[in-house]
C-alpha cells in the first residue's frame, strides 16, 4: 500500500464529493448542490418532461368519497367530473399540486414570512415586513372565522388533502425543478397555507397603502397640507367613474365625524411622522379591467363579459384553468394553484370577473406606551395593556429571528425600537388593515361557482371582505351588472391618508360601510358596464374613496368611450378592444404639452423627434416611434417640474400623478411655482423653461435609443414574464408585444392582464381565455410557457366547456385520468 | 479486457445505486471504489475506467433524458449555469462530474490494494 498516494487520492475524492455536494456562493446567489443536481438519476435531468409525456392513468387515493373523470385537453387544461364537491376540491388540489407544487408552496412562504428559511438572512427583512404587518395573525383571523363555517371549512381541507395525497405519492427524484435548485423538499401542505395565499393577494391589492400612507405623511408634512391637497387632490378633472355621473346613491347609514382636533393633530405641519418604504410594495398598477355589454349591443342580442386582471407577469402563473363538474355546478377559469374554486369565469348560468377597487383599507396609528417593555399604552385616558405576539423566524444557516410584537385595538404594533428605518425613530406605528380583521377568503367564489341568477350573484359576492374589488357580471337571462363589493372604511375627508394620532378612539374606523351602500349598478341604460380602477363613483357618494391618486383614470375613459361608440358587438370585437393600445392620456397631453414648445428654437435632432411625436397615432403599438417619444419627453418633463422640490424632502416622497401635472400644464399658472428649479436662484424657470429643457433631456436619450434599435415601443418598454426566482433562463425575455401604462392592454414591463377572457352567454356559452404562461409549472416542460406567444400576440383560445359525455369523446381531449377510491 | 469489465461494472453498480433514490447522489463513490478493489488494475487505468464508467453512464443517461423532452430543459439549464444555450455542453458536464468523483474514488481503491 502507498500510503501518501491513498491518502491524496482519498482526500481529493471526499473533497470532491463534498465540494459538489455544497452550494457555492456565485456573483451573489448560491450554486445548487451540482453533484446532486446534475446526477441524471436525482437531480434536475428527471425534471425533463418526455415531450409525448402521457398524462393519463388511474390513481387509487382512499380519501375519495367517489369515483372522479379527469380529461384533459390539448392546453393541458382538466375538466373535472367528480360525484360530489368535495371530490372535485380534493381533485383540484391534486392536479394543482402536480402541476404547481413549488410555486404554490414558495407562495405561501412568501405570505408567511418564511423566506430566509429557504435562501438565508438576504431575505430577512422581507420576512419581518410581512410578519410584522400581520400577515400569519391575519390568515389566522380569516381561517378561524371560516372554520365556524362547515361547507367552507370542509372544502378547504379537501383541497388541502388533495394536495397532499399528490406529495405523498412524489419520490425523491420526482420533485419539482425548483427545490432541486435551492435545495429544500416540499413540506405538507395545511389548510392555513390556503388563507395565507388569500392573504397575498389582499397584499398585493390592498397593501400599498401600507407605504403609501407613510409616503403621503412625509409629502404633507414636508409641503404642509394647503400644498399637499393641490398636489394629491381628492378629485380629477376627467374622471369618468365606474358609476355613471348623476346616479344615485343610498342615504348614508354611517356619517363619519371628523375628530375636533383634526386640523391640528392630524392635518398640520407637524415635521415627525415620516418612514421608508416597504422592501417590497405591490405595483401601482395592480388593477385590470373589466366589463360586459347588454345582449342591446351585441350581434347576438346575448350579453358578453370580459376581464383582463392586470398583475405581476410570472412564471409559473398565478392563474390555473380548470372545468369543475359536479351535481351542483358546471364551473369554468381561471383558479389560484393554492386555493379551491374558480375566481374568474363562467357556469352554466352566468359569467363574473374582477377588477381591484384601489380603496383604501390600511390605516396607521402613531402610539404612546408606558415604557419600553410595550406592556401598556394609552387609549381613551388609561394605560391599557397590549398582549404580545411572537413571531419566529427561521433563517438559513442563522439562529431563529424572533419577532415580539405588540398588539393593540388597532392591530399589530409594526414600527418601534426593534423595527424601524430613518425616520420611525420613536414611533411606534400600529397596523389597522381590513385584510387583519376576520374575512371570508375563497366563500365568495365558492358561491359565485355555484351561483345561477343575478340574486345569487349578489348574494355570493356580499360576503366579500378584503381586498375589495369591482365584481362584473352578466347572465344568460340577459342581466349586466356591477357592483364595487368589500369591507370598506366610512371614512371622513382624508381620514387615514396619514399617520392618525392613536391614544384615543377618535381617529378610529368609525364604521363599514353595508354592503347595500357599496355603489353598483344594473341594467344600465348605456346597455355597458365597466371598470378599470378609476375612482367608483362621482363626489355625490356619501363616503371618502380615498386619494385619487389611487384610482387610474384612463383606461377606463377609453374602455367607456369605446363601448358606448360599438354597436353589434362580437367576441372578436371585445378581442380587439382588449388589445387596444390607444392612450387616452397622450390624446390629452400632447397638444397641452406642445403647447410649451417653441418649435423656432428646436435644432435638427430635436426637430425630427417632436415631428415623430407630432405625427404619432397616440398608439402604444409595439413598432410605434411615437409612443417612446411621448415618454421619454413626458418623463424629462415631469423630473423638471418635480425632482428639484420632492428630493429636497431626503425623505421619501411618491410622486404626483400624471393627471396632476397635466392639469398643471392645462392651468398653466396654477401651480406654476414648482417650474422653478428650486436649486437655481438667481433664475426664475417657467413652465416653458422646463418644457424646452425636458425636449432637450428627452432627445439625447432618443438619439442614444436609436443608435440601439430601440425606438420602437415595444423594444424600448421591453415586456417579459419573470420566473418566480427572476432567473432570466427560467423566464420569457423581450416578448413582441405593444399596449402599456394608461392603455387597456396594459403590458407593461413585467407587469399586465395576466388572465384575458371573453364569455358570450349564448345557449351554449362561447368563451376565449389566454395567459402568458402554461398550466404545467416545471421548466422541463413544453407546458411550461406554451400560452406566451398567443398571449403576446393577442390571439385568443376557444375554450372548452363540455359535458361529461361530450369530454369522453372530443378530439381535443388527449388524457383520461382516473381518481379511484379503490 | 479488464478494464473494459471494470468499466462496465462501475456503470452498472452505479445505476443499481442510483435506483435507490432516498440514498445520496455520491453513493456512486462507494461502488466504484469496490469495483477497483476487486478489478485491480494500475492507478491510471483504474482512475481511467472510474471516470469512463461514470462518465458514459450519466452522459447517456442525460442523453436520453434530453433527447425525449426535445433539449426543452437543458437549455436552460444551460443558461443558467454556463451561460450558454448548449444541450450538449450541459450533458457533457453532468458526464465530467460523475466522472471525476467515479475516477478519484476508483484511483482511492486502486491504492488500497497496492
Amino acid at each position: 500500500m502507498r500510503i501518501v498516494p491513498l491518502l491524496i487520492s482519498g482526500l481529493v475524492t471526499a473533497g470532491l464529493v463534498v465540494a459538489l455536494n455544497t452550494q457555492l456562493p456565485v456573483a451573489g446567489s448560491k450554486t445548487p448542490r451540482l453533484g446532486y443536481f446534475l446526477s441524471p438519476q436525482l437531480g434536475f435531468w428527471q425534471n425533463a418532461e418526455p415531450a409525448n409525456a402521457d398524462f393519463s392513468g388511474e390513481i387509487k387515493l382512499p380519501e375519495l368519497r367517489g369515483k372522479v373523470d379527469v380529461y384533459m385537453d390539448d392546453r393541458l387544461v382538466p375538466h373535472i367530473y367528480a360525484d360530489n364537491d368535495l371530490d372535485a376540491y380534493f381533485t383540484q388540489g391534486f392536479l394543482h399540486a402536480k402541476f404547481r407544487l413549488w410555486q404554490m408552496d414558495f407562495q405561501t412562504y412568501v405570505a408567511g414570512g418564511r423566506l430566509s428559511e429557504i435562501v438565508g438572512e438576504e431575505r430577512l427583512s422581507t420576512d419581518r415586513f410581512f410578519r410584522r404587518l400581520g400577515m400569519v395573525y391575519g390568515a389566522e383571523q380569516t381561517m378561524a372565522n371560516m372554520d365556524k363555517n362547515p361547507v367552507m371549512k370542509a372544502t378547504i381541507d379537501a383541497y388541502a388533502d388533495g394536495v397532499n395525497a399528490y406529495i405523498k405519492s412524489l419520490k425523491p427524484e420526482q420533485i419539482p425543478f425548483e427545490y432541486k435548485l435551492l435545495d429544500y423538499k416540499p413540506e405538507t401542505w395545511t389548510p392555513f397555507k390556503t388563507y395565507l395565499f388569500m392573504m397575498f393577494m389582499s397584499y398585493d391589492l390592498s397593501g400599498r397603502g401600507a407605504t403609501a400612507d407613510l409616503q403621503l405623511t412625509n409629502a404633507k408634512n414636508y409641503f404642509g397640507y394647503d400644498e399637499f391637497n393641490k398636489l394629491f387632490p381628492n378629485v380629477e378633472d376627467s374622471l369618468d367613474p365606474i358609476i355613471p355621473k348623476g346616479t344615485a346613491f343610498l342615504k348614508p347609514s354611517i356619517v363619519p365625524q371628523a375628530p375636533a382636533n383634526v386640523d391640528s393633530a392630524y392635518f398640520g405641519k407637524t415635521r415627525n411622522n415620516s418612514t421608508a418604504m416597504a422592501p417590497m410594495v405591490p405595483d401601482k398598477d395592480n388593477g385590470s379591467n373589466n366589463w360586459a355589454v347588454s345582449g342591446s349591443k351585441t350581434k347576438s342580442g346575448r350579453p358578453i363579459l370580459c376581464n383582463d386582471p392586470h398583475l405581476g407577469l410570472n412564471l409559473p402563473s398565478i392563474w390555473y384553468e380548470v372545468q369543475l363538474n359536479t351535481p351542483t355546478q358546471n364551473t369554468y377559469g381561471a383558479s389560484f394553484p393554492g386555493a379551491p374554486a374558480v375566481m374568474i369565469g363562467f357556469n352554466d348560468s352566468i359569467a363574473w370577473g374582477e377588477t381591484n377597487a384601489g380603496r383604501d383599507v390600511i390605516d396607521y396609528y402613531d402610539m404612546q406606551f408606558k415604557d419600553s417593555t410595550l406592556s401598556e399604552y394609552m387609549y381613551n385616558g388609561v394605560w391599557t395593556k397590549a398582549e404580545h405576539r411572537k413571531e419566529v423566524i427561521k433563517v438559513k444557516g442563522k439562529p431563529d429571528q424572533v419577532e415580539d410584537i405588540a398588539m393593540t385595538v388597532f392591530g399589530p404594533v409594526m414600527y418601534d425600537q426593534s423595527y424601524k428605518n430613518i425616520s420611525t425613530e420613536g414611533k411606534y406605528l400600529a397596523v389597522h388593515w381590513m385584510a387583519n380583521v376576520p374575512g371570508t377568503a375563497v366563500q365568495t367564489f365558492y358561491d359565485l361557482d355555484h351561483a345561477k341568477n343575478y340574486d345569487e350573484y349578489l348574494q355570493a359576492i356580499s360576503t366579500f371582505v378584503c381586498p375589495g374589488q369591482n365584481f362584473v357580471f352578466a347572465s344568460k337571462t340577459g342581466d349586466i351588472a356591477i357592483k364595487q363589493q368589500g369591507a370598506f372604511v366610512a371614512r371622513w375627508n382624508r381620514q387615514g391618508d396619514f399617520i392618525m394620532p392613536g391614544t384615543d378612539s377618535s381617529y378610529a374606523w368609525q364604521g363599514v360601510i353595508p354592503t347595500d351602500e357599496n355603489p353598483m349598478i344594473k341594467n344600465p341604460v348605456r346597455g355597458f358596464v365597466s371598470s378599470a380602477n378609476q375612482m367608483v363613483t362621482d363626489t355625490t357618494y356619501p363616503y371618502y374613496l380615498g386619494a385619487a391618486n389611487n384610482f387610474p383614470l384612463f383606461r377606463g375613459f377609453t374602455i367607456n368611450r369605446k363601448l358606448a361608440a360599438m354597436n353589434g358587438i362580437t367576441p372578436e370585437d371585445m378581442q380587439h378592444l382588449q388589445m387596444e393600445n390607444y392612450n387616452s392620456f397622450a390624446e390629452l397631453a400632447r397638444p397641452v404639452l406642445m403647447r410649451y414648445v417653441d418649435e423656432n428654437k428646436l435644432n435638427g435632432d430635436e426637430k425630427k423627434y417632436i415631428d415623430i411625436l407630432k405625427n404619432w397615432n397616440l398608439k402604444g403599438d409595439y413598432g410605434e416611434k411615437g409612443a417612446t417619444v411621448f415618454k421619454c419627453i413626458w418623463d424629462s418633463l415631469v423630473t423638471a417640474i418635480w425632482k428639484d422640490e420632492f428630493s429636497d424632502a431626503k425623505l421619501p416622497l411618491s410622486w404626483p400623478d400624471a393627471p396632476v401635472l397635466l392639469q398643471i400644464l392645462t392651468h398653466d399658472s396654477i401651480y406654476a411655482a414648482f417650474a422653478d428649479n428650486v436649486n437655481t436662484l438667481d433664475i426664475k424657470e417657467t413652465l416653458q423653461d422646463d418644457a424646452m429643457l425636458a425636449v432637450k433631456k428627452a432627445v439625447v436619450k432618443l438619439k442614444e435609443l436609436e443608435n440601439k434599435n430601440m425606438l420602437e415601443w415595444g423594444k424600448f418598454k421591453d415586456t417579459r414574464v419573470n420566473h418566480l426566482l427572476k432567473i432570466p433562463a427560467l423566464s420569457r425575455m423581450h416578448l413582441p408585444i405593444g399596449g402599456g401604462e394608461h392603455m387597456i392592454n396594459a403590458a407593461k414591463e413585467a407587469h399586465g392582464p395576466s388572465w384575458r377572457m371573453i364569455v358570450h352567454l349564448t345557449d351554449e356559452i362561447e368563451a376565449y381565455g389566454v395567459y402568458p404562461g402554461g398550466q404545467n409549472g416545471n421548466p422541463g416542460s413544453k407546458y411550461y410557457d406554451n400560452f406566451v406567444d398567443t398571449w403576446a400576440a393577442g390571439k385568443y383560445f376557444r375554450i372548452l366547456f363540455l359535458k361529461k359525455e361530450q369530454a369522453a369523446k372530443h378530439e381535443k381531449i388527449k388524457w383520461h385520468l382516473t381518481l379511484t377510491n379503490s | 479486457m479488464k478494464i473494459t469489465v471494470a468499466i462496465i461494472l462501475t456503470a452498472f453498480l452505479a445505476y443499481v445505486t442510483g435506483l435507490y433514490s432516498t440514498l445520496p447522489w455520491w453513493s456512486f463513490a462507494i461502488t466504484s471504489l469496490l469495483v477497483s478493489v476487486a478489478i485491480h488494475q494500475k492507478p491510471g487505468k483504474a482512475f481511467l475506467s472510474g471516470f469512463l464508467g461514470l462518465f458514459l453512464l450519466w452522459a447517456v443517461l442525460a442523453f436520453l433524458k434530453d433527447s425525449a423532452n426535445e433539449h426543452v430543459l437543458s437549455a436552460k439549464v444551460a443558461q443558467l449555469l454556463l451561460k450558454s444555450s448548449s444541450s450538449i455542453a450541459i450533458i457533457l458536464l453532468t458526464g465530467m462530474i460523475g466522472g471525476l468523483v467515479s475516477g478519484f474514488a476508483a484511483l482511492t481503491g486502486s491504492y488500497l490494494r497496492k
